[in-house]
């Protein structure tokens, strides 16, 4: 039988997906505002005049759910001096070298940490932004310059978090038997060997 | 008018444009404005629109500002000028910009658009609610309704000039200040109103056309051209905020790009690098440990 690591436990598991749904939610019905292009995808909330009502309400619910995942995980995310290597050496980690793989990776490698505060600032300025240009509750308590520059913040933020988003979901489908540790909550001992052996070893003296 | 359209908001095809009216424009000679508010009047008439019934607070401004209900409304103010009162009374709206800024901003197909003859008109069964609008406009006019949530505005009465008719405004204006025809007579109107006026001791005497804009299809003769800001903070040179062209101008097919490069470049990725396969387990690291250990 295949050894397994625990990695994630449910209530995070939950809190993931229920971020990710209101990720997807937020990013489908903010394209359609953003260019007439993506106009049709309003449907996914059941057209234009609801996706702007609901789009900022599921923008709460996501930076609420948010701060809890940011709150169980920021301390694992600090960047460390083998981080400062492993950005180095990136160009080897893109082309799948073996190299990468010898350095003392803990929990997270230096890309998942920078996944995880890049969508932490975007989310915290998706938040910021997001309050001046709400036009039913609050946007008329602002300066109309303000609410000008907020939709330029908010945009740009927007575009900054579904960058970083690609970059997440892509990494799952790039580094088989990822994806089960958001799932299941356990990935196998090879894969936290071979990815994270400094988290391995240290799971490891977790349980003698 | 036709249903020939300039521009149609969040829409990035030709829209039908085959036959090309006269361009029209309101003219507003505020010199002859005696602030009697028949426009209002005429304009909640036409328009079937009713504000609720507000308070005095002491101005002659009534009601107090544009709502969804209001879409015109007389802005008095009180100058001194070389030593005389002046009374200066501008009648609020949408100016029609030949640029129009609320288009500009406008996310949802079709629920702004701009007839050949330059009316800048909103369609509430496309409006969305968004009030993206609000930001757009220089010269801060549309009102999202508490009804309906929908955005509201002067419409030049596009109804009634679609069908030979001048604006309800007009038509109830009884000292003549109100006028309404082709942008080229309108202009030469005022040219010769301003002649007078300059002859008559206001030397700053024009016509308030913000080419920032691209001039507008409502226009104002004023005694102080020189200063619109006396007349309730008229803007000396309105333009499209720099910001909201940034917002919604070459940074929306940019970004889009972006996105779609991205997305593509991860797919590029695993078609050429493909994945890491996840490793198989045993007991024995299948590769020497790092340093550390070693």
């Amino acid at each position: 039988m295949t050894a397994l690591v625990q990695r994630y436990r449910a209530a995070d598991r939950i809190n993931h997906w229920v971020v990710a749904a209101c990720f997807v939610l937020l990013t489908l019905s903010g394209l359609a505002f953003f260019h007439p292009l993506f106009f049709p995808l309003s449907f996914v909330l059941g057209g234009p005049v609801w996706s702007r009502i609901l789009h900022p309400f599921i923008g709460i619910v996501l930076v609420l759910c948010f701060a809890g995942l940011a709150l169980r995980f920021w301390r694992e995310n600090l960047l460390k001096p083998v981080d400062i290597q492993w950005i180095k050496r990136i160009r080897e980690v893109i082309n799948n070298e073996e190299g990468p793989h010898h350095l003392p990776v803990g929990k997270y490698n230096a890309g998942q940490k920078l996944m995880f505060w890049a969508m932490a600032i975007a989310i915290v300025v998706l938040l910021i932004s997001g309050i001046p240009i709400w036009r039913a509750y609050f946007a008329h308590f602002f300066w109309l310059g303000l609410t000008r520059f907020a939709f330029v913040v908010h945009m740009l933020a927007a575009i900054g978090g579904i960058l970083a988003l690609i970059a997440h979901v892509y990494s799952s489908i790039w580094i088989k038997g990822t994806t089960r540790a958001m799932t299941r909550g356990t990935v196998t001992a090879a894969w936290a060997q071979h990815h994270h052996p400094a988290w391995y070893r240290q799971m490891m003296h977790k349980d003698d | 008018m036709s249903s020939d359209l300039l521009r149609v908001s969040a829409t990035t095809t030709q829209p039908p444009a085959t036959r090309r009216p006269t361009e029209v424009a309101k003219l507003i000679d505020v010199s002859k404005c005696i602030g009697c508010k028949a426009c209002q009047s005429a304009c909640m008439e036409w328009n079937d629109v009713r504000d609720e019934v507000g308070h005095n607070v002491g101005v002659y401004d009534n009601p107090l500002d544009l709502t969804a209900h209001s879409w015109t409304v007389m802005r008095f103010a009180e100058v001194e000028e070389a030593g005389r009162l002046e009374w200066l009374i501008r009648k609020d709206g949408c100016m029609h910009c030949e640029d129009p800024g609320c288009l500009k901003a406008c996310p949802a197909p079709g629920a702004i658009v701009q007839y050949s003859n330059g009316i800048v008109d909103f369609n509430q069964e496309n409006c969305i609610g968004c009030g993206y609008c609000i930001a757009g406009c220089p010269f801060n006019i549309p009102r999202l309704s508490e009804i309906d949530t929908k955005a509201y505005k002067c419409s030049l009465c596009s109804d009634r000039v679609a069908v030979g008719q001048e604006p309800a405004c007009i038509k109830s204006c009884p000292t003549g200040s109100l006028m309404f025809g082709t942008k080229q007579s309108m202009t030469e109107q005022a040219n010769e109103r301003i002649v007078d006026l300059k002859r008559r001791g206001y030397p700053n005497a024009g016509l308030y056309d913000p080419q920032g804009v691209g001039g507008t299809h409502v226009m104002y003769v004023l005694h102080h051209a020189d200063r619109p800001r006396l007349y309730n903070d008229l803007p000396d040179n309105p333009t499209i905020s720099p910001l909201v062209r940034l917002w919604k101008g070459v940074t929306k097919p940019f970004l889009s790009l972006g996105l779609g490069v991205a997305a593509l470049g991860a797919f590029y990725h695993y078609l050429t690098r493909g994945p890491q396969e996840e490793p198989i387990a045993t007991n024995e690291p299948p590769y020497s440990d790092h340093e550390e250990t070693s």
